[in-house]
């Protein structure tokens, strides 16, 4: 599949997503949608690192959550401007980033003790989180006020209380222009020395080192990036729900859907995260609808099946989705031309 | 170009490499040889920067570049292939290529580019959109010599480029090695193959047991007595110049 | 003293002692559950993901054998461990064997999926609601005088040294064992000389998921048990095993006793709520700066 392809592919798919809400009238399919694409920013953070990097993490939650914190934190304290904090955000949630890669690269971790490394600093963050309460108002969480005056709506980065308009769609509009950020970053970093210095790196790392490559700044640089994209969807959460504990910021839940969508998407590849998060919320939608409300209610259905998919495609799917619909073109582009 | 000066390594109680010295001509092509487990392919993992020596140094183009990280020996252009063959098994030979080309270029395009011309001048024009994973050893062994191509060294190092080639193969990559030193690269390879050795070098180390045991131009090195022994065990060369003398009488 | 604001409390020796004896007591059950991770790690070279999971089913089998039929949790243990190393056996064979088509990376995502898979199961089935266990003897004991250590926390150590002593000899007297240890150490020449490594494998995670039956059994007098229990004890067993040294049986149990201790002390001079990140810290500490452990080898 030619760039060019892949790049009429996305407009399209970017344009029916941005007009989305004019044919979506149910409340429920708009919450289905930014659901879906928040997983998907959360996910392609992840990718950044596991699908290019090849380093699995197993905590990315201690990511999402600094996002989630520091976006919370200066706000509820110092009465900070949404639009100000959330650059303290993404940067506090680099610097975790490469603190976390210094230790962890610097000593040569890879594979599992990588991903079990990753894990430990994200348990350590939460226990810190719930144990520091004159910081971080502990167990009790973050509760950001909430704004009823529709004039502020925009400079609270609050969209509960705003214009019609923006009560109904703020929030999607938010999350979609994330998206279209972390993508559109992806996408560069694919087509740039930088990118292929990564994925030469977790092709092969010593091939890599002969061939000019710093290993270390690379991978560096990658955690770094994907460190900052995660916390970007940690921004939204806390605008979307004003509210924030160490269960919900730095638990396993993050980590594990931030690691599924790209896997059962396609690591690696640009639209694999977009592509597992709309095929597992697809799913589960499905499955609830089937098995009816009253079983459906019941926590950890959403879950079985997707740690069922997620064993399904590591088994049968090495490439994910993404490969799928890929190999697909290949036979319909060698159909027409024969 | 390559000035190597008492080069030593030892693992634990194992010598491997033991006051090794050599010097590799700019533009010239000089061969290393020896029995295996040797030590040629330590040596060249301590010029490489792949492995610290415990002593000597390592200077290339006037540059002391003794126990450097291999990435920056590289930018300084002294660039390494592996004896067995590290592609990047899910990336095509065309971006595989790229990758070394990256090493002076940064923009994505040109890099492409480049990595399509050397791909070329080997002769691989055809392969550049296979994934490299499914090449022939041939065929990754001629990738691997075009990586190194494209970061635009001034001095090669192949560590057995020839291996698990057929006659024809080899007749082929060593006519692209003869070019690519024609182009003003200074090469220095491990070799088993001795065709290759013979028809190639201009100068030829013996290594054994991680020492020096002999120098000179290939023809005359191979005919040495401690070279023969090297390979052939001790006391050969004495029965070799025997029979030797039984034919002529 | 202050210590950036925290208050370190300052105790007398003895309250000191008895932290570190039911540190003791807490290990031990630690190290059991870590005899079964470096056991399959030695063998498979996997990083066990479910293990913390298989660690809950087993409990909440143990759990309903009680609930519905009044067995004793101690008692369970002949139903629970042959039951434990059927399910592991098969697991390993049939799901993870055949997922993982061999390649690392990939395994460790599949113990994942596996994991995550069976906790939410438990979940489903058996609600997040804690479930305990009454039995006569639970609150009897010995008084040391510095603490007061209940017959559960006796049988758990008396439990995870039988444990050891067993697999011990079971590795080195009998064939199994043997053909066990020779595929651990060199895959191909095991194959080669006609011993059947997917078996073997099977073998081994059952044997580990065997030990992971007796810690639950060992544990359910004590500790509640709900769908989430697995994850905790996950980092733990991880942190053991990679103090212990990966693969290695006296590692596993030094390490759980060395790590239940810590954990005590931890708890009593930084809290309850802080003292569980000295887990953390000792796993990141350990694996940046010997990674091998204190009496693991170099892994392959």
């Amino acid at each position: 599949m030619s760039d060019r392809t892949r790049l009429v592919g996305w407009a399209v798919l970017l344009a029916v997503l941005a007009m989305a809400p004019l044919f979506i009238s149910s409340g429920r399919w708009i919450d289905f949608l930014e659901m879906t694409l928040f997983v998907a920013v959360l996910g392609q953070g992840w990718n950044i690192l596991g699908g290019y990097g090849g380093q699995y993490s197993f905590g990315h939650a201690v990511f999402f959550g600094t996002g989630a914190y520091i976006q919370a934190l200066l706000q509820f304290k110092f009465g900070w401007s949404p639009w100000i904090t959330l650059w303290f955000a993404v940067g506090g949630a680099a610097l975790v980033g490469s603190f976390v890669g210094y230790l962890s690269f610097r000593y040569g971790l890879r594979g599992s003790y990588f991903a079990l490394i990753t894990l430990a600093f994200s348990e350590a963050f939460h226990v810190l989180s719930r144990s520091f309460p004159a910081i971080t108002e502990g167990g009790r969480g973050v509760q950001l006020p909430l704004n009823q005056d529709a004039a502020q709506a925009i400079s609270s980065f609050q969209f509960n209380f705003a214009g019609p308009f923006l009560s109904a769609y703020g929030f999607y509009y938010t999350i979609f222009a994330l998206l279209v950020l972390a993508y559109a970053v992806t996408w560069w970093m694919e087509h740039s020395r930088f990118g292929a210095q990564l994925v030469a790196v977790r092709e092969n790392e010593e091939a890599a080192e002969a061939l000019g490559i710093d290993a270390f700044r690379v991978k560096l640089g990658a955690i770094c990036l994907s460190a900052a994209i995660s916390a970007s969807a940690g921004v939204y959460y806390v605008q979307k729900y004003l509210f924030i504990e160490p269960g919900i910021a730095y638990g396993p839940a993050k980590s594990v859907e931030a690691l599924f969508a790209p896997i059962i998407g396609g690591l690696g590849t640009v639209i694999g995260p977009l592509l597992g998060s709309f095929f597992i919320h697809g799913v589960g939608e499905m499955t609830k609808d089937m098995i009816g409300q009253v079983l459906a209610d019941r926590p950890g259905v959403d879950l079985i099946l997707f740690g069922v998919i997620l064993i399904c495609v590591l088994a049968f799917l090495p490439r994910g989705l993404a490969g799928l619909l890929e190999a697909l073109w290949k036979r319909i582009a060698a159909g027409r031309n024969a | 170009m390559l000035e190597i000066r008492s080069l030593c390594k030892s693992f634990g109680g194992l010598t491997a490499v033991s006051n090794a010295s050599l010097d590799v001509p700019e533009g010239k092509i000089v061969s290393l040889i020896g029995p295996n487990g040797a030590g040629k392919t330590t040596l060249f993992a301590l010029i490489s920067g792949f492995l610290k020596p415990d002593e000597g140094s390592v200077i290339f183009d006037g540059i002391d570049i003794t126990g450097r990280r291999p990435h920056g020996i590289c930018q300084q252009g002294l660039v390494r292939t592996f004896q067995v063959v590290r592609p990047f098994a899910s990336l095509s030979v065309r971006e595989n290529i790229a990758v070394g080309a990256h090493t002076r270029i940064a923009k994505r395009a040109h890099a492409l580019e480049k990595a399509t011309e050397v791909a070329a001048t080997l002769g691989m024009e055809g392969m550049l959109e296979q994934p490299a994973g499914a090449l022939t050893i041939a065929g990754r062994k001629r990738l691997e010599l075009a990586r190194a191509l494209a970061t635009g060294p001034k001095m090669l190092l192949l560590d057995e480029v020839m291996a698990g080639l057929n006659a024809t193969e080899i007749r082929e990559i060593v006519d692209v090695v003869r070019g690519i030193a024609d182009r003003g690269v200074s090469i220095f390879l491990i070799e088993h193959v001795m065709q290759a050795v013979m028809s190639l070098s201009d100068y030829t180390y013996v290594l054994n047991h991680g020492a020096m045991i002999a120098e000179g131009a290939p023809r005359d090195v191979t005919r040495e007595p401690q070279v023969i022994e090297a390979y052939l065990g001790h006391g050969a060369a004495a029965r070799i110049a025997a029979m030797e003398a039984k034919s002529d009488a | 003293m202050d210590f950036f604001g925290i208050d370190i409390p300052s105790y007398g020796w003895q309250t000191v002692l008895g932290s570190a004896i039911s540190g003791v007591f807490l290990g031990s059950i630690y190290a059991l559950v870590a005899l079964g991770l470096t056991l399959i790690y030695g063998v498979l070279h996997i990083i066990n993901f479910a293990h913390g999971a298989l660690l809950m089913l087993a409990m909440y089998a143990v759990f309903y054998l009680w609930h519905f039929f009044g067995i004793d949790p101690y008692l369970a243990m002949l139903i629970v461990v042959p039951g434990g190393f059927l399910f592991g056996y098969g697991l390993q064979r049939m799901v993870i064997g055949k997922a993982s088509h061999g390649k690392d990376e990939i395994i460790l995502l599949v113990t994942l999926g596996v994991s995550i898979v069976i906790e939410n199961a438990a979940l489903f089935f058996f609600s997040a609601t804690e479930r305990s266990v009454r039995v006569p003897y639970d609150l009897d004991g010995i008084d040391l005088g510095v603490t007061f250590v209940v017959y559960p926390e006796l049988a758990a150590l008396g439990g995870s040294l039988l444990v050891t002593l067993a697999l011990w000899l079971f590795m080195s007297r009998t064939d199994t064992g043997k053909a066990i240890r020779a595929v651990a150490r060199e895959r191909q020449g095991a194959r080669l000389v006609g011993i059947n490594v997917d078996h073997i494998f099977a073998v081994t995670f059952g044997i580990g998921t065997a030990c992971v039956a007796v810690a639950a059994s060992l544990l359910v007098p004590t500790y509640a048990v709900h769908p989430q229990v697995g994850y905790l004890f996950v980092l733990i067993a991880f942190t053991v095993v990679v103090l212990g040294g990966m693969g290695s049986f006296v590692g596993a149990l030094v390490g759980g006793f060395l790590i239940g201790i810590t954990e005590q002390l931890g708890r009593l001079y930084m809290g309850e709520s802080l003292g569980v990140i000295t887990i953390s810290v000792i796993f990141i500490v350990v694996l940046l700066f010997r990674p091998t452990g204190l009496f693991g080898q170099r892994s392959g």
